[in-house]
């Protein structure tokens, strides 16, 4: 036995070898992203259930895969690759996936096939009380409104030259604040970006309350801040009840191709809200929700392999998704502010930012903004409203762009 | 003009959309949203009506129902003289004490102010 070309191949065949031939050094600059992933997930608590998977998904598939050559790796993109391709013979062929994956691509299946998203809204259903949207339908507005940001950075990507359109969609939905939405959205359209998509989505979503303060100082004045609002309705529990049914049935007649996310979620909220299905409300809730984050945040960063991830969209696919959720917080505001003065001075602007998505942060940040203009003002349950309107209309807008661009 | 025959041309043939086709499906799209969430509002704002006038019904019913019964009120907390320093008594609609105790802790702290400076008419439980 020759030891010293057994030494030899080990080392060849190491990882610590790769990072110095074809640009593995890409594969360095990804671990050191993943490493700063964790930190903010850990130790800055930023979405830290979904980021520390991500991250570590990240790190797991830079530190595994090298290139197609990569026989031992979790995630091989190049399979992803020919199961898109209709010239491939392995062209959606799960079989191939199964048999030639690694454990994040057989994970991914459930990314691909659109289940974990919708899971996770089923979970996002049966945990959210739509009393204040229905004590206060006019909150749909606000929540309509702070969709502007998805169709802005949409036109600013298509515009931009570098992205196709069904690219360009997925970037805008960003601006929707919402992770599954994004992700739903971004594996039927473009999934060659669900890396940085995802990325950018759950980091801007876990930095709401550094970005949207200074938006909503700058366009509200102290007096719109301080305005405290009257009590809502008392929401009956067959109101309750019937509302998921609602909206299920009104919803996908519109948009049918919003069936996956908001028949899960309107399923969700059923579970919880009919009164006889306490445990189902209950594991949606907490066992499966996290046993999907579980899958989703891993696969979700195992697509981060250095190739497709470190170039030039990354990089326009951050500031586009920084740009969107800022937009969609204007626009949250200046409707928000049309209804104080269409009512007198009896809105609160402030609840207008929580039309995004991003459930309940968003609601939060409205209701730390209002209490230091004014400590006796609590908005809190009055941005619940546009908060989870902002689900019903992100989930909306991603219907439309899949309708058109699907 | 055909907006999902406009995405195809564009994508399946790999080049990229042009601005003004990028403005129209973001203006439609748009609008899109707000016409969907505006149906949405007019038709929660329509079965919340009915609810109301329902829930007016009962209430009215069960007020008449009340007058008609004259029952000799019971000896409650409410009767018994409040405490020396005391704002009076808190009134407790199917909510426990010691829930009652925490909001109002909350409510001190939130509003920071003393417990002793606020005074709590009546606490609800909304279902």
């Amino acid at each position: 036995m020759d030891i010293l070309q057994t030494l030899k191949d080990l080392w060849e065949g190491s990882g610590f070898n790769s990072f110095f031939v074809d640009g593995g050094w890409k594969n360095l600059v990804m671990i050191g992203i993943a490493c700063v992933l964790l930190y903010l997930g850990i130790k800055k608590k930023f979405e830290p259930l979904l980021l520390v998977g991500i991250a570590f998904g990240c790190l797991l598939v830079n530190l595994s895969y090298f290139g197609p050559d990569s026989t031992d790796a979790l995630y091989h993109p190049e399979l992803w690759t020919n199961f898109l391709n209709p010239d491939h013979p392995d062209y959606h062929s799960y079989g191939t996936i199964l048999t030639h994956g690694g454990l994040l691509d057989i994970l991914y299946i459930g990314v691909k096939a659109g289940i974990y998203p919708s899971l996770i809204f089923m979970g996002v259903g049966a945990m959210t009380d739509f009393g204040p949207l229905i004590a206060n339908p006019k909150s749909l507005l606000l929540g309509a409104a702070a969709q502007m940001g998805v169709f802005l950075a949409f036109f600013g990507a298509a515009a931009s030259g570098f992205f196709t359109g069904n690219q360009a969609a997925s970037i805008g939905i960003i601006g929707g604040a919402d992770g599954p939405t994004a992700i739903f959205l971004t594996t039927k359209l473009a999934p060659e970006l669900l890396g940085p998509i995802a990325i950018a989505a759950y980091s801007y979503m876990a930095l709401i309350p550094m970005i949207q303060p200074p938006l909503m100082k700058l366009l509200t004045t102290e007096k719109e801040r301080k305005v405290k609002m009257e009590q809502n309705r008392v929401v009956s529990k067959t109101e309750k009840i019937i509302f998921p049914i609602i909206v299920a049935m009104f919803v996908i007649l519109l948009l049918p191709s919003t069936a996956p996310l908001i028949g899960c979620l309107m399923l969700g909220n059923l579970w919880r809200e009919c009164g006889v299905t306490e445990r189902l409300s209950d594991t949606v809730q907490n066992a499966l929700m996290n046993i999907v984050t579980i899958f989703l945040g891993i696969s979700v960063g195992a697509t981060t392999a250095a190739d497709s991830f470190l170039n030039l969209k990354t990089i326009l696919i951050i500031v586009l998704g920084l740009t969107a959720f800022a937009f969609s917080t204007v626009g949250g505001l200046l409707v928000g502010k049309l209804m104080y003065y269409l009512t007198g001075g009896k809105v609160n602007p402030l609840i207008g930012s929580a039309g995004v998505s991003a459930v309940p942060m968003a609601a939060r940040v409205a209701q730390t903004e209002g209490q230091k203009a004014n400590p006796s003002n609590f908005l809190l349950m009055h941005a619940m409203g546009p908060n989870v309107a902002g689900v019903i209309g992100s989930a909306i807008a991603a219907g439309f762009l899949l309708t058109v661009f699907g | 003009m055909n907006l999902a025959l406009l995405a195809a041309q564009t994508t399946d043939s790999g080049t990229k959309m042009e601005i003004g086709d990028a403005a129209l499906v973001a203006i439609v799209g748009y609008g899109v949203v707000f016409l969907g969430i505006v149906l949405l509002m007019v038709i929660l704002y329509i079965t919340g009506s009915i609810f109301k006038k329902r829930d007016a019904k009962a209430a009215a019913a069960k007020a008449a129902e009340a007058k008609n019964e004259v029952k000799p009120a019971p000896a409650s907390v409410m009767d018994a003289p409040a405490a020396p320093g005391s704002a009076g008594h808190v009134k407790l609609n199917g909510v426990p004490e010691k829930d009652a105790a925490m909001i109002m802790a909350i409510v001190a702290d939130k509003m920071q102010t003393p417990l002793n400076e606020l005074r709590f008419i009546s606490i609800k439980e909304v279902e």
